[in-house]
């Protein structure tokens, strides 16, 4: 299976080549947040505060990691599910956000925002907390520290396994795979 | 009269704790070995690896096979010639399972009001499960539940002429809403009967049976049977991403019911299907 070698920050041009079902290792920065961190988010933008983090062209990763053993940098950090951040996704898409990195399916009115914005989901192997561990080769709590494992934080990543799930034209794998095998 | 220590309990769970999260069982490394080999989907086929590899290298590396390490669910038999000394049994349970969420670097995911949504920070309360037994055992069985598949799980007060039919709809439509969310191939525990705890308890207690072990009654086995079968025929394969493993075990227990019901409780776990048992 071919291997598609993504660095981030990804501009639209280079997510519109991405295409649905494409094989991907993604080094550079990357950005984790999950439920309490999107709560605060959308929050602050409400109340006309701006994001702890300019995502323009970044990619968000769903993921609330393990503490790290002595020796380490981060405990386990496989995806969490996407689907409870779906009511939070298209405000962020709508400040720049490139695509996020997660597991699970994501909502009509995501997908939508996703193609209106060019932006790109990734699906990982969820469970796989030990194995994506070792792709992270720097932390940096940015925000909202009190949160603890949903504070954000700034990684850095290298080669960090991923499928394009759902691409910049709403191409959807969950919907295209399952037909060939289902019985 | 048997006497157990308080001390001996604390540190038996958070070893326990420990263990579940850092090796699975050899009943589901031996199944999903299987679904690899079986696999007919590449993408399905090159997750069944990745999962495979990541257990080698949690193993390796003695850190959690999936950062979500779950709420603690514990099913404790308590022999009731047993005599605990020097405390509470339940303070103890709870002590070893923040014992070991802190000490083997594990994840605290538990908040401590459903509304507020404040972390407790070490992972308590667990959700434990007493049974008086005879005898002068104590034996503890613990879950920890990861909340991605917890949360594709589902009741419903069936009526006695929905039957077997409807209880097959109901296991059926709850996988295809909810595996490509819950980390498929996933374990699937039925309840059935009983009242609605009663369901919900025997489809979480279900999950910890071992996969190749059927339910006794042989209309129950069938019933298991056709489930598994029926699932993977939903093409959802792991991860969602197409394929024919989509479940590696459907596990029913039955109990007796009211005439008027019919209940039907569906507890989903992933892959990660973690848990362990000792009797002290």
């Amino acid at each position: 299976m071919p291997i598609i070698n993504i660095k981030t920050p990804i501009n639209k041009v280079e997510r519109k080549k991405l295409k649905a079902g494409d094989h991907v290792r993604i080094s550079g920065t990357i950005y984790t947040g999950r439920d309490a961190a999107h709560k605060r988010m959308i929050e602050a933008l409400k109340k006309g505060f701006p994001l702890p983090v300019d995502f323009t062209d970044q990619l968000i990763y769903y993921m609330g990691p393990c503490p790290a053993k002595p020796g380490e940098i981060i405990g386990s950090a496989g995806p969490t599910t996407s689907g409870r951040m779906d009511v939070y996704t298209p405000t962020l898409l709508e400040t720049g956000l490139g695509g996020m990195m997660g597991k699970g399916n994501r909502s009509e009115k995501v997908i939508n925002s996703m193609m209106n914005h060019n932006a790109v989901y990734f699906g990982c192997v969820g469970g796989a907390g030990a194995l994506l561990q070792s792709c992270i080769k720097s932390v940096e709590i940015l925000a909202y520290e009190d949160l603890g494992t949903e504070a954000i934080r700034k990684i850095e990543v290298e080669n960090f396994p991923a499928i394009v799930v759902i691409d910049t034209q709403g191409n959807n794998l969950y919907e295209t795979e399952r037909k060939k095998y289902s019985k | 009269m048997k006497t157990i220590q308080i001390k001996k309990i604390i540190d038996t769970v958070a070893e326990m704790c420990i263990e579940a999260n850092t090796f699975l069982s050899e009943d589901m490394l031996d199944s999903l070995r299987t679904a690899e080999a079986s696999e007919e989907s590449e993408n399905g086929k090159e997750i069944l690896k990745t999962m495979l590899d990541n257990f080698e290298v949690a193993k390796r590396k003695g850190i959690p096979i999936c950062q979500d390490t779950g709420m603690v669910v514990m099913f404790v038999s308590f022999g009731q010639d047993l005599m605990i000394d020097d405390g509470s049994l339940e303070d103890a349970l709870q002590t070893g399972v923040a014992k070991g969420y802190e000490e083997g670097y594990l994840r605290k995911s538990v908040v401590a009001d459903p509304f507020i949504r404040t972390n407790t920070n070490n992972n308590t309360p667990a959700v434990i499960h007493y049974k008086v037994v005879p005898g002068d055992q104590l034996k503890i069985k613990i879950l920890p539940k990861g909340f991605g598949s917890e949360n594709t799980s589902a009741l419903k007060m069936l009526k006695p002429s929905d039957g077997m039919a409807g209880v097959r709809d109901f296991v059926i439509k709850t996988v295809e809403a909810g595996s490509p969310n819950a980390c498929a191939p996933i374990v699937v525990g039925v309840g059935v009967g009983g009242t609605m705890e009663k369901a919900a308890l025997m489809a979480k207690e279900a999950l910890g049976r071992p996969l190749w072990m059927h339910n006794p009654l042989d209309h129950v086995a069938a019933l298991e049977d056709y489930l598994l079968e029926a699932c993977n025929d939903l093409g959802i394969g792991p991860m969602g991403l197409g394929g024919v493993n989509t479940v590696l075990g459907v596990n029913v227990d039955v109990f007796p019911t009211h005439i008027a019901g019919l209940p039907v409780a569906v507890n989903i776990t992933c892959y990660v299907n973690r848990h362990v048992e000792r009797e002290l």
